[in-house]
Parts: structure tokens; C-alpha cells; sequence
């Protein structure tokens, strides 16, 4: 999975605050997610989880603080940090065939080869038989991964997941489980929201559980895998 | 150049997912036909009082017409959250913009060129000697609705009764359009036809002002 322009980034989330009104969806977060970890957000509905992520992914707006991709110490990686995000929603057009959905973001993201990309990534996926059907003809599980397909087009260097499970089934799980710890063991930095334990929180090399928009523990790397994946669950 | 590379990939887009589902252009057709043929029901007009009053109830018709087919252009994007997916992947955010307004520009203008036919016949006046010019004014009038409309319709995705705001924003604003546009169209349907340059300059000044607003501010309408 490793690429020519890839290199390991991490995220500085510094103070950040999100208000909608008066009502705070994130309150003075600040994390360190150094490059190569796995990251598992754990916590209730409303906690805050999705709006950090989409905060990662630039799609909302701080209300104060700052996010800053950093290659490492010295060096910020704002410019150059490729992001693959998967979010509640499939993010793909129903009215597209799977492979349309694919070179459509492909070619905006101005990918070299994009046919190529997207046929090894409907392969991946498993859909490569049903690249030329229509999105809204699929399952729920069949369009998730015509989803991750699209958050992995520009092989990331930060993947951002938003409960990546939701729709899949067991055999889909498992091969997403497969997928992310390919990544996860090249050096991509992943970032997910989860909901119980799965196959997927068992990736995690850290836990963070938010509660009305803080953090209120985080499992550092360096605690049993159980306890993590225990936590993550919680 | 890649505004330019992926406004036309977005186009191909737009343009493929209408030709597929036909939401658009079958309703804003199905809507001016029926407005355009009651209103030559309720008048029965002479061709003297069509040269008059035709223009602007055409003009009228398109716009309501308008204000429904520009109503789904940005909240198809929130069904699946694709908005989202877009903004991840192209390089200038008012790629979207151009995209969607050029779709939707183009599917004015063809719903307003299978109209001119039947607005002929029912208010009984001559088109054909004239008909490249009201292709230009409908050109014009079209993407000055079309520019608005499109950020408008931006913004009134992500609003409540998002159907009621679109139209209370954007009909007023097109006032100007509406003018300019029906006294166009109106002396080309004279007597003795003009193409009016003050109408067209007019035109053309309106569509490069908000042109230049949306690509200058245009980002923000798409920030959550």
C-alpha cells in the first residue's frame, strides 16, 4: 500500500472548540495523534465523535482552536497530507454505476491512471462484477464498500472513518478488518469512530472516549489490547 | 486549468445523472406548458396583445419554473452526503459552482427552446425569422437566473422550510432579469424585430457581476 508520494502524517488537534448556537458539540480538545497510530473514538451518540472527525477532514470549521497535519516534529504537512474519508453517509451518487462513482473522484483528485486505480480498487472491494450496476440497485453493505473504495482512491496517508462497519456483513467486516490493518501496519494514520466491539476496534493502538464534546480518557499506546479494545467498546 | 478540467468532469456528471432519472426536465417542461397554455386559455390572446404581454408571462413562467428545478440541485447532493465527497476531492471549490450552473443553464435554455414552439402557436406569433436572437436573450436571461439560483439553491439546502426559502430569496433578487429579459423578448416579437443591445448589455453586466461574487464568496455556501 505503500506509494511513491506517501508519508507517515500525524494530526495536532490544539484547543478545539465547535459550537452550533450556544451549544458545544467539542469543548478544548486537544490530542496527538502521531503518525502510524490507530486510533479508536469511543462514546455515546452526540458525544462529538463525528465532528472531530469531520473537523479532521476539513469539512467543518473550528470555533476556535486549530488541526494540523504534521509529517513530524519540526515539519507541517498541511499542504501535502492525503486524506480518505468515510463518513455516516455512503458519499457516492445512487444515479452512477460503482465504477462511474469511482473515476468520477478519481479524476478530481486528479489520480494518475484512474481507470486502473478504480478497477484494482473494484477488485479489492469485491464489486468488479457489479461495476457497471447502478448504486441504488446495491445493499447497504455492497455500497459501503463502493464507499471505501472512494475514501482509499488516493491511497491516504490519514484515513478518517466514521463507524466504516455500519451495513457490512460479517464477511465485510472481516475484510475491512484485513484492509485497515494492511494500512495500519504500512504506517497510514487511522482515525475511527466506533460503536461496540468488532474486528475493527480490535485494530486500535489507542482509545479516546469523548463525552459531551471533551475528552475524558485516552488509552495511550502501551496498554493490552484487550483493555483497549474493552474501552473502546465501553 | 484544473477549475476548468474539473467542472467539466463535474458537468459530465450533472449532466449524466439528469439524463438518467429525467427529475428536472420533466417537471420544469410538464410546469411551463401547463402555465403557458392556461394563460392562453384565461386571455385568448390577439396577436397584438401577445406581442405585448406574451414576453413577460413567458418570462414569468420560466422563472417559477426555474425556482423548482434549482430547488434539488444542492439537496440531491446532502441524500448521501456527496457535497462532502466533492469538497474532498476537487481542487477549487468553485468548480462545483460552474459545474451546477452550467448544468443548470443548459437545462433552462433546452426546456425554454422546446417551449418557444408551443408559445408561438398558442399566442400567435411569428418566431422563426427570429429565432437565433431569442436563443441569444434566452442565453443570457437563463444563466442570469442560473447564477443566483445556484447559489441560492446553496444555501437554502441547508436551511429549514429550505422549499418556501429558495424562492422568497431568489425571485426578488431577479427582478432586474425579468425586466431586461422581457423587453428583449418583446422587441424581438414586434412588428418591425430589434435586438436590443441596452437589454443584452444589461444582461450580460448581471451575469458577470454575480459570476464574480459566487467565485469570489461561493466557498463559504458550502461550508457546513
Amino acid at each position: 500500500m505503500t506509494t511513491p508520494g506517501f508519508f507517515p502524517t500525524g494530526i495536532r488537534f490544539e484547543n478545539i472548540d465547535k459550537r452550533y448556537g450556544g451549544l458545544y458539540a467539542l469543548r478544548r480538545v486537544s490530542l496527538e495523534v502521531r503518525a502510524g497510530e490507530c486510533v479508536a473514538f469511543a462514546g455515546r451518540n452526540g458525544s462529538g465523535k463525528t465532528t472531530l472527525l469531520r473537523i479532521a477532514a476539513r469539512l467543518v470549521r473550528t470555533s476556535a482552536g486549530t488541526v494540523k497535519f504534521v509529517a513530524s516534529a519540526s515539519e507541517t504537512a498541511d499542504s501535502g497530507a492525503r486524506i480518505g474519508f468515510v463518513a455516516h453517509a455512503t458519499m457516492v451518487y445512487d444515479e452512477l454505476t460503482a465504477e462511474e462513482n469511482l473515476l468520477l473522484f478519481a479524476k478530481l483528485q486528479g489520480i494518475a491512471g484512474h481507470a486502473a486505480r478504480a478497477a484494482t480498487l473494484l477488485e479489492e472491494v469485491g464489486l468488479s462484477e457489479r461495476r457497471g450496476s447502478l448504486v441504488r440497485t446495491f445493499s447497504r453493505g455492497m455500497r459501503q464498500r463502493v464507499a471505501i473504495a472512494r475514501a482509499l482512491l488516493n491511497e491516504p496517508s490519514v484515513l478518517l472513518l466514521d463507524e466504516p462497519a455500519t451495513g457490512l456483513d460479517p464477511e465485510g467486516i472481516t475484510w475491512l478488518a484485513n484492509t485497515l490493518r494492511r494500512m495500519r501496519d504500512a504506517g497510514r494514520t487511522i482515525l475511527m469512530s466506533l460503536h461496540g466491539e468488532s474486528e475493527i476496534s480490535a485494530l486500535a493502538t489507542r482509545a479516546v472516549r469523548l463525552d459531551a464534546g471533551a475528552v475524558v480518557a485516552d488509552t495511550q499506546a502501551g496498554a493490552s489490547l484487550h483493555s483497549i479494545v474493552t474501552f473502546a467498546g465501553a | 486549468m484544473a477549475l476548468l478540467a474539473d467542472a467539466t468532469t463535474l458537468l459530465g456528471k450533472e449532466l449524466r445523472t439528469e439524463f438518467r432519472s429525467r427529475e428536472l426536465l420533466t417537471t420544469t417542461v410538464v410546469f411551463i406548458l401547463v402555465v403557458v397554455v392556461l394563460f392562453s386559455f384565461t386571455f385568448d390572446p390577439s396577436t397584438s396583445e401577445s406581442r405585448r404581454f406574451g414576453p413577460g408571462l413567458l418570462w414569468l413562467s420560466f422563472l417559477f419554473a426555474a425556482s423548482l428545478m434549482l430547488q434539488p440541485c444542492f439537496l440531491r447532493e446532502q441524500n448521501n452526503d456527496t457535497l462532502s465527497a466533492l469538497r474532498l476531492s476537487v481542487r477549487d471549490p468553485f468548480s462545483i459552482f460552474l459545474a451546477k450552473l452550467s448544468a443548470n443553464t443548459l437545462f433552462l435554455l433546452l426546456t425554454e427552446v422546446l417551449m418557444l414552439p408551443i408559445f408561438a402557436i398558442l399566442y400567435n406569433v411569428h418566431i422563426l425569422s427570429v429565432f437565433p436572437q431569442l436563443v441569444l436573450v434566452l442565453f443570457l436571461g437563463s444563466l442570469g437566473v442560473a447564477i443566483p439560483g445556484t447559489a441560492f439553491s446553496a444555501i437554502s439546502a441547508q436551511a429549514r422550510m429550505r422549499e418556501l426559502m429558495l424562492p422568497l430569496l431568489l425571485l426578488p433578487l431577479l427582478t432586474p432579469v425579468l425586466i431586461a429579459s422581457t423587453e428583449a423578448t418583446g422587441a424581438l416579437l414586434e412588428v418591425n424585430p430589434a435586438l436590443r443591445a441596452d437589454w443584452l448589455g444589461f444582461l450580460l453586466g448581471f451575469d458577470l457581476v454575480f459570476l464574480t461574487a459566487l467565485w469570489l464568496f461561493g466557498e463559504y455556501l458550502l461550508e457546513e
